[in-house]
């Protein structure tokens, strides 16, 4: 048996799940002052009934990374940057608290210049004297050749509450981002650790001894002994739930959108032969850009409870939320109303809905009918329209190769999934305009919870072999080895397989579910002057997103 | 601060050759350079996919041999379509400027293509300059080729256009690749002056290249008043640079960029592409989004030792002054050529290095008043191809055009393998 838990901003849903059939769903408020008794209250009733031994894991997908960050509870964070030269110190993200060291390493990986201890110590003391208790510790290009970071942490010793080092939290290469990953990572680690560790405390207390995960952005799981040196990595696990859900509950490998239509916003997720899309580089929270691996989403200002207004002659609808529905005793008419009044859906109070709509018609000298005709008809081209943009987007997406340019896959997308209160009435117009059969599916009420319940683990692996230098480096890892000058790259993809399957097994994941994706191989001839001097060979790997294994894609969830 | 539009594509896939300058390898650590400064991430610096570039875009400025489809392969219309991507971009007024930076390069590419020269197949400049005439009206424009190679082929193409300023700066022909770019090529007859050419000495630094801008380059380009400046932006100048010796750096190239203020910068040659195109890029691209660029430095920089003599000093205040004069007495300048039956002839022999193919070209100009004049031309390969080509200039006056229509019709097709006519005003092209 499966438990899946989705502690969201406003519901926290629970779904115990046996041999991939649903076998019991709660639904409570969240309280956000106490996450830990909103997951007490959602599982009592799950646990009253059930025999702890049978529980083969859990996975919690929670909103208490996004929050501390959003609602600014976090720590004060010291950063010591190794950065060389670029971009100038002003066009860095977080200018106080942050100490430059004069260090750096070059693109491929070459000490510039090497650390000087004075600069560690002199920033260390000022970072302790300021009472700063978290640190972050970022190289330019530590990615390439971690030994100033590492050097750094030794350095640092035990005289710090937490460090995080860049090149632990992602391979890619971005600077500016990994200063706000590794910032983001120390701000809320003592946050997540407190509360990772009650989690483990109420799971023992319970009985349980099936692993316990957590959601990551990127809806995969880590287990969450492992997720308290990543915190930042939980972040947005919310709609990565609903993204992991829809996929647990839809069925076939298509190109497809799926709609999470909400009260203040909709969400739109978009499928590749079933899987769902990642972000390139990372995701964006609080205004920041982090390197944080996340499923690629977009969300737009129009949901079910959405005010919508008369403007200019047009129909304005959102962003802002006002309430429910008229037709629930809210206050102004919404996309809901219409949908009540056309009859699409039934809930509420269908003359609450019309007296709502009565006062827009009556501003626009339009009947009632009429105008929630044109309410619903707006909304409906408002989602359409940002679904394609945003597939239009990711089909313009840069590419680098002749051969990407030319035969670059293109999404056509023929599926359309639907999740959200407002989807039943929309569900079939939108189906049509997008070009797509629209699904609404079963169990949507927590789907969350689903999604998380079934999530594989995830992860990645950046590997950069220099056969010149003689050296690989496994960034994530902050290793460097010496490699063979023959090294070809199905030695560095057989090699990165093995290491990939090692962090997975160590992150959480089970044997049957490690299914690696070759994500990039490139091998480029070094040449200098008349002579190839070595090969540059470029692996990055990744276990996908995806449903742990056993599940059927043809049987679905029942 | 500007927005700034940046069309990149290192085609990670071709090469001319695998241990060629240009090959795949050649942008890949300035992608990392730019990755890793995170330059994409700021909201005034926007990246596009390339357009791939159409054969009427190229036959608009080129006479291919036999044909377009003979002479380039996908990666040419695909750099020649980054260049065209970035000019949209900035005049449908996206973006306040843009840097194509795209490979292979295209400004050894001369007006008759029989193949590869300087790495060159199909010039990307006067491609994305004529695309822009096409669709956004007539322009007058500059280019300032700040490669270390001489712009022979942009040089080529706009000989005759009065309405297409080209200036040059690049080492001294004497002593490098492609042999050319003297002070005295000057523009042909109906465009004196519009031909700038600033031969440089070997080593020289910052200080010499800075120098010929602020007294050369942009005092001509204020009397010129150009619609809109392109910057062949090679950046071979640079003092690691394998194949050229010069000391320019990648702050000076960020500086140069910054005074010139480009609305397209098109990448040309550069292949030190460890030490000196991840910062040239990057200092760039910073100074054409109107970013601080003061700490853009390589990790062996050291201007001391990069400092040119004063002997260089001195003598690029000499050649400064020179061309400047020279370009203000422009239109004092009487001897232009011996005229027969109202046209004026030039000879060249063409060698393809990259090719290693050999062209022998006469060339006649019908002197003009009132458009840049007629182009005839006559070219014969040792890879066996005769053709004979009638251009039509842009903005062209009645007599040039029915002077151009009639030879086409009356000249026998027996005599070439191709005769081409090509007429630039009506975006025409024709083959018998």
């Amino acid at each position: 048996m499966i438990l899946g838990i989705d502690v969201g901003g406003t519901h926290t849903d629970a779904a115990l799940l046996e041999d991939f059939e649903v076998k019991k769903k709660v639904k409570v408020k969240t309280n956000q002052e106490d996450i830990l008794s909103s997951l007490l209250e959602a599982t009592s009733s799950i646990f009253a009934s059930l025999d702890p031994k049978r529980l083969r894991r859990i996975v919690l997908s929670t909103t208490i990374s996004t929050n501390a960050i959003v609602q600014n509870k976090i720590r004060r964070v010291g950063l010591i940057i190794a950065r060389g030269p670029g971009i100038p110190p002003s066009l860095l993200p977080f200018p106080e608290d942050t100490y430059l060291l004069s260090a750096y390493m070059n693109h491929r990986g070459f000490e510039v210049v090497p650390l000087d201890e004075k600069e560690v110590e002199e920033a260390v003391s000022r970072f302790i004297e300021a009472g700063i208790e978290h640190l972050g510790v970022v190289g330019k290009f530590c990615t390439r050749n971690p030994a100033h970071e590492l050097a750094i942490a030794k350095l640092i010793g035990g005289r710090f509450k937490h460090v995080s080092l860049g090149h632990k939290l992602s391979g890619r290469l971005n600077f500016r981002r990994r200063i706000a990953t590794t910032y983001l990572n120390a701000a809320i680690s003592s946050l997540y650790r407190r509360f990772a560790l009650a989690v483990m405390n109420f799971v023992r207390d319970l009985g349980v001894s099936a692993p316990v995960y957590i959601l990551k952005a990127d809806g995969g799981t880590i287990g969450i002994e492992e997720s308290i040196q990543f915190p930042c990595q939980t972040i947005l696990s919310g709609p990565a739930a609903s993204i992991m859900g829809v996929l647990a509950l839809s069925r076939g490998n298509s190109d497809a959108i799926a709609l999470d239509i909400g009260g203040t916003t909709t969400d739109i997720a978009v499928f590749a032969d079933g899987v769902p899309l990642l972000e390139g580089f990372g995701v964006k929270i609080g205004g920041l850009k982090t390197l944080i691996r996340g499923l690629r989403t977009r969300s737009i200002g129009a949901g079910g409870d959405s005010r919508i207004k008369w403007q200019d002659g047009k129909i304005a609808i959102g962003p802002e939320r006002e309430g429910d529905a008229a037709a629930l005793g809210g206050p102004y008419p919404t996309p809901t109303d219409a949908m009540v009044w056309l009859g699409l859906i039934k809930i509420g109070d269908r003359d609450k809905a019309g007296a709502a709509i009565y006062t827009l018609a009556r501003e626009a000298g339009l009947s009632v009918d009429e105008m929630a005709r044109k309410m619903l008809d707006t909304t409906l081209e408002k989602i359409c329209e940002a679904v394609k943009e945003f597939v239009n987007e990711i089909n313009n997406e840069p590419v680098y190769t002749i051969h990407e340019l030319l035969e670059g896959r293109k999404i056509r997308p023929t599926n359309l999934y639907l999740v959200g209160g407002p989807s039943e009435g929309l569900a079939e117009p939108l189906g049509k305009m997008l070009g797509c059969t629209p699904h609404l599916l079963p169990h949507a009420e927590v789907a969350n919870a689903i999604g998380a319940a079934l999530a594989r683990t995830t992860t990645e692996l950046t590997l950069l072999a220099d056969t010149e230098k003689r050296t690989l480096t496994i960034a994530e890892e902050g290793e460097t080895m010496y490699i063979p000058p023959r090294t070809k790259i199905d030695d560095i993809i057989t090699l990165g397989k093995e290491r990939l399957k090692e962090r997975a097994k160590r992150m959480g994941a089970k044997e049957d579910e490690l299914e690696i994706e070759v994500l990039e191989e490139q091998e480029f001839n070094m040449v200098r002057g008349f002579d190839t001097i070595g090969k540059n060979i470029r692996v990055k790997l990744q276990i996908k997103p995806g449903l742990i294994a056993g599940y059927n894609s043809e049987k679905g969830i029942r | 601060m500007r927005k700034t539009g940046l069309v990149f594509f290192p085609a990670f896939d071709w090469a001319i050759a695998p241990d060629h300058p240009e090959r795949e390898e050649r942008l890949l650590y300035t992608q990392d350079q730019v990755f890793e400064e995170g330059l994409l991430d700021f909201d005034n610096i926007v990246e596009f996919k390339p357009k791939i570039a159409k054969e009427e875009d190229v036959k608009r400025v080129h006479i291919c041999v036999p044909d377009v489809s003979s002479v380039v392969t996908e990666s040419h219309m695909i750099s020649a379509g980054g260049a065209i991507t970035a000019a949209e971009k900035v005049l449908s007024g996206e973006v306040d400027n843009a840097f194509a930076l795209v490979r292979p390069p295209g400004h050894h590419a001369m007006r008759v293509v029989h193949g590869a020269r300087g790495f060159c197949n199909i010039n990307i400049e006067a491609i994305m300059i004529e695309y822009i005439r096409r669709h956004y009206g007539h322009k007058r424009i500059a280019i300032v080729d700040t490669d270390c190679h001489h712009g022979d082929g942009t040089q080529d193409i706009y000989w005759h256009d009065p309405d297409t300023l080209f200036i040059s700066m690049h080492q001294d022909g004497r002593t490098l690749y492609p042999g050319s770019g003297f002070v005295d090529e000057f523009g042909g007859p109906n465009a004196l002056g519009t031909t700038i050419n600033i031969p440089l000495p070997p080593r020289t630094s910052d200080e010499g290249f800075l120098y010929v801008l602020d007294h050369v380059v942009l005092p001509i380009l204020d009397e010129f008043q150009p619609d809109l400046i392109i910057n062949s932006a090679g950046q071979d100048n640079h003092y690691t640079d394998p194949i050229t010796n010069m000391r320019f750096s990648a702050h000076g190239y960020a500086l140069l960029n910054d005074k010139l203020c480009p609305d397209i910068a098109v990448l040309e040659g550069g292949y030190s592409i460890e030490h000196a195109l991840p910062y040239v890029n990057v200092g760039i691209i910073l100074a054409m989004a109107g970013f601080d660029y003061s700490d853009i430095r390589e990790p062996d920089y050291d201007p001391e030792a990069l400092r040119q003599s004063a002997e260089i000093t001195a003598y690029i205040e000499t050649l400064a002054e020179a061309i400047y004069r020279k370009w203000q007495d422009r239109k004092n300048i009487k001897d232009v050529g011996r005229i027969v039956n109202g046209y004026i002839k030039r000879r060249k022999r063409i060698y393809y290095d990259t090719d290693g193919i050999v062209e022998f070209q006469e060339e006649s100009v019908r002197v003009c008043d009132s458009c840049g004049g007629l182009v005839l031309i006559e070219s014969r390969a040792d890879t066996g191809y005769h053709i004979y080509a009638i251009c039509v200039p842009g903005r062209s006056c009645a007599a040039c055009r029915a002077e151009g229509e009639y030879i086409f019709e009356s000249t026998p097709k027996f005599k070439y393998n191709y005769v081409y006519f090509q007429d630039r005003e009506k975006d025409v092209f024709l083959v018998k």
